[in-house]
């Protein structure tokens, strides 16, 4: 992975004693709230419902054991001893206080990492593949460019004060796994089909929020060399044409909307055309050593099957369906990319306690290269775990209680912090995942059901990404009441999708049995190996207008 | 108003007319770019000592032939956090404009860094907002952070251009 040069750190540790600074400035009141609050934003602290909150940046989700090792200290000195894993590969700390922030940002510098732009009009945290430089269906590992992306945005001279936040995120592979098109950028690595060069296909104007869109493709093709100065076109031109009137219009996705995707492309190409490329693209020998702190790790050479794995699969079923569902398809033979749920059934989907995480460190140093992902399912990665390695590596974790085997099942549940924590939100969403999962404890009804994904967002900002869940839940706040609205068919990945509301709103304590009900319709339904998306889309929604019983009927 | 220039407050020799007042016959004003053909008559076609105000949402388009003659262009800020005013004094400077780029509005201290980047030359703020933010802000402001990443812009180098001459070392 990516280490820090002199410059990198220089940078980071400046930018920690420029925010103390700030501190103080909003103290002795040289700074307004309001001149303070982009600032904080910038540096990813906001006024939550109890207390501040601190979001960590955890750059395209890749972190080494020892900054997981500081994460599990910050969460035991200025937390609670535990911290939130996000949606967005991040970790967020509900309890901080202000006076503390600068020596937690202090202590993250320490270990190469900050909070910056993790919140802000400014272009937030860049994510990425979870697998990525593993997954056997990769074209190209697309860390080098989410490095170069982070460095590229990170204090930008020009893109600081946009009209709204701004979310990049980039995939290698075919297969997506990491929501691109429901980013205000998403970027795909490709190979080009006459040349064999790979580049980057770019769609903008993806995101949720309360308008979810589905983003567009504005480049089919980009040399890779021209990526810094194709996005400052695009970055321009939003800059100066997104609207500023409305914040609920300001994303890009609304200026794509409104003026179209041909005079978008069109306003986009004569801007980088304007560019001197030459001035702002980075040279290829710095592109060179980004790619080279990528390089695989030193790989045994293995068979790709494990006899000591068959043998303890045989032995055991619990282990044996924990590798059948948490396990992934590695592109070295005999390693796994294994997935570590954060999501037991009754916890709040995300957390884990410090000494989950110093165990999670201590199980990447002894099991994959000392590196460990977040993912924006809100799950932990070990990229590289022998398959000799899966059944004692699963005992430790078993040992920690986080052996759950239910990654991709419907207990596998995204969820926002909801009213529990935050002061958006109408309604409350870790109860509703907590209450879904307990119903659907039984790992052989999960397995059963198979592929599910279901997202949850406690207000209609949907940082539970509910727009995209194969079924979402969207909170709301009627008449004093909270009222949840369900949707069928959503999609985050190549295939992406916006889910159908299925009727009116149901009750907190009606969503176990309506999920139930859908459940048993889908069940009804599916054709042999049908994943419950595959039916939703050959039966239809109206095949399952009878789960809801309406709230008010 | 106060005027930051070179990390210092300076004295203003420019002075912004009122709307109701008249172009006067000599000295440095700015006006927006409709009272241009008033100035003219009053002063003929000469552009040394007269600046342009523009809104951040101005069409390119109008102020391009005018680019080469210019003295001096100011860009309003209406609030500091519309960013819109960065962008346009890019593009202002990559169509070859040499004067003097003066950004009006409530910035922020910690704004400076960026607007000098984005190739202004100084900041023109109110008395009031000048109370709370201090020479010695705009002052610290540029040393904060040494060096950035982004290349292109204005400014004493950037890590990327760093790293590659210790390459060539």
């Amino acid at each position: 992975m990516y280490h820090y040069d002199e410059f990198d750190r220089s940078f980071v540790q400046e930018r920690v004693a420029e925010f103390r600074a700030q501190v103080a400035r909003r103290l002795d009141g040289s700074l307004t709230e309001d001149e303070f609050k982009p600032l904080r934003l910038m540096n990813g602290l906001y006024l939550q419902l109890h207390a501040y909150m601190l979001r960590i940046a955890i750059p395209y989700g890749t972190l080494s054991s020892i900054q997981m090792r500081q994460l599990a200290m910050i969460g035991d000195r200025w937390d609670k001893g535990y911290g939130h894993f996000t949606t967005r590969q991040n970790i967020q700390f509900n309890w901080p206080k202000l006076a503390d922030v600068p020596d937690m940002l202090q202590a993250l510098a320490d270990v190469d990492m900050h909070a910056i732009q993790t919140s802000g009009n400014c272009i937030r945290n860049v994510t990425a593949d979870h697998f990525a430089g593993v997954a056997a269906d990769e074209v190209e590992d697309p860390r080098p460019t989410a490095e170069l992306m982070r460095q590229w945005s990170s204090l930008h001279p020009e893109f600081s004060f946009l009209p709204r936040k701004f979310k990049i995120a980039i995939t290698g592979a075919q297969h997506d796994r990491a929501a691109i098109k429901a980013h205000d950028i998403g970027i795909r690595i490709l190979r080009h089909p006459q040349s064999g060069e790979t580049g980057y296909e770019i769609s903008v104007g993806g995101g949720l929020g309360r308008t979810p869109m589905i983003g567009k493709t504005i480049r089919d093709f980009l040399p890779k060399a021209d990526l810094l100065p194709y996005l400052e076109a695009l970055m321009r031109v939003y800059n100066a044409e997104g609207r500023r009137d409305n914040k609920y219009k300001a994303r890009v996705k609304i200026l794509v909307h409104e003026i179209g995707i041909e005079p978008m492309r069109a306003a986009v190409e004569a801007e980088f055309t304007a560019t001197n490329r030459d001035a702002v693209a980075p040279d290829s020998a710095e592109i060179g050593r980004i790619e080279q702190a990528f390089m695989p790790p030193a790989y045994e050479r293995l068979p790709d099957e494990s006899a000591f794995l068959a043998r303890h699969s045989a032995a055991n079923a619990e282990f044996a369906q924990w590798v059948a569902v948490n396990t992934f398809g590695h592109k070295q033979p005999g390693y796994s990319a294994v997935t570590v749920s954060l999501k037991p059934i009754g916890g709040a989907p995300g957390d884990a306690t410090s000494d989950q995480m110093r165990a999670l460190a201590d199980a990447a140093d002894a099991f994959s290269f000392s590196e460990l992902r977040v993912t924006h399912h809100q799950n932990i990665v070990l990229p590289n775990v022998k398959k000799d390695d899966l059944f004692e590596l699963w005992q430790r974790l078993a040992a920690h209680e986080l052996a759950t085997a239910n990654i991709g099942l419907i207990s596998d549940i995204i969820a926002c912090p909801g009213m529990d924590y935050c002061s958006l939100a109408t309604a409350r969403s870790i109860p509703i995942a907590q209450a879904i999962a307990q119903r659907f404890a039984s790992p052989e009804r999960q397995r059963t059901i198979g592929e599910l994904g279901i997202k949850i967002s406690g207000c209609i900002n949907a940082c539970g990404h509910h727009h995209v869940g194969n079924i979402g839940i969207l909170g709301l706040e009627k008449s004093g009441a909270e009222s949840y609205q369900i949707t069928l068919g959503g999609d985050a990945t190549e295939t992406a999708a916006i889910g159908e509301r299925l009727g009116p709103g149901v009750g907190a304590d009606d969503i176990p049995d309506t999920l139930e009900r859908i459940v048993d319709i889908y069940l009804a339904e599916r054709s042999p190996d049908e994943r419950f998306i595959d039916t939703y889309r050959r039966v239809g929604i109206d095949r399952f207008r009878g789960a809801i019983h309406a709230l008010d009927s | 108003m106060p005027l930051i220039h070179e990390n210092k407050f300076v004295p203003d020799h420019w002075q912004r007319l009122a709307d109701d007042q008249p172009v006067p016959a000599d000295g440095k004003i700015i006006i927006p770019l409709q009272r241009l053909d008033e100035a003219r008559q009053v002063r003929g076609s000469a552009l040394g000592s007269i600046g342009i105000h523009l809104a951040n949402i101005a069409r390119i388009d109008d102020v391009i032939p005018l680019l080469p003659n210019l003295p001096l262009i100011s860009i309003a800020f209406p609030a500091f956090s519309d960013g819109r005013g960065f962008s346009l004094a890019k593009r202002l400077r990559r169509l070859g404009f040499k004067g003097t780029l003066r950004a009006h509005g409530p910035l922020i201290a910690d704004q400076y860094p960026h607007a000098l980047a984005c190739g202004f030359d100084e900041i023109d703020i109110s008395e009031s907002h000048a109370l709370r933010h201090r020479e010695a802000h705009w002052r610290a402001a540029t040393g904060s952070i040494s060096l950035g990443y982004q290349r292109g812009y204005v400014r004493s180098g950037t890590i990327l251009d760093r790293r590659a001459a210790s390459r060539r070392a």
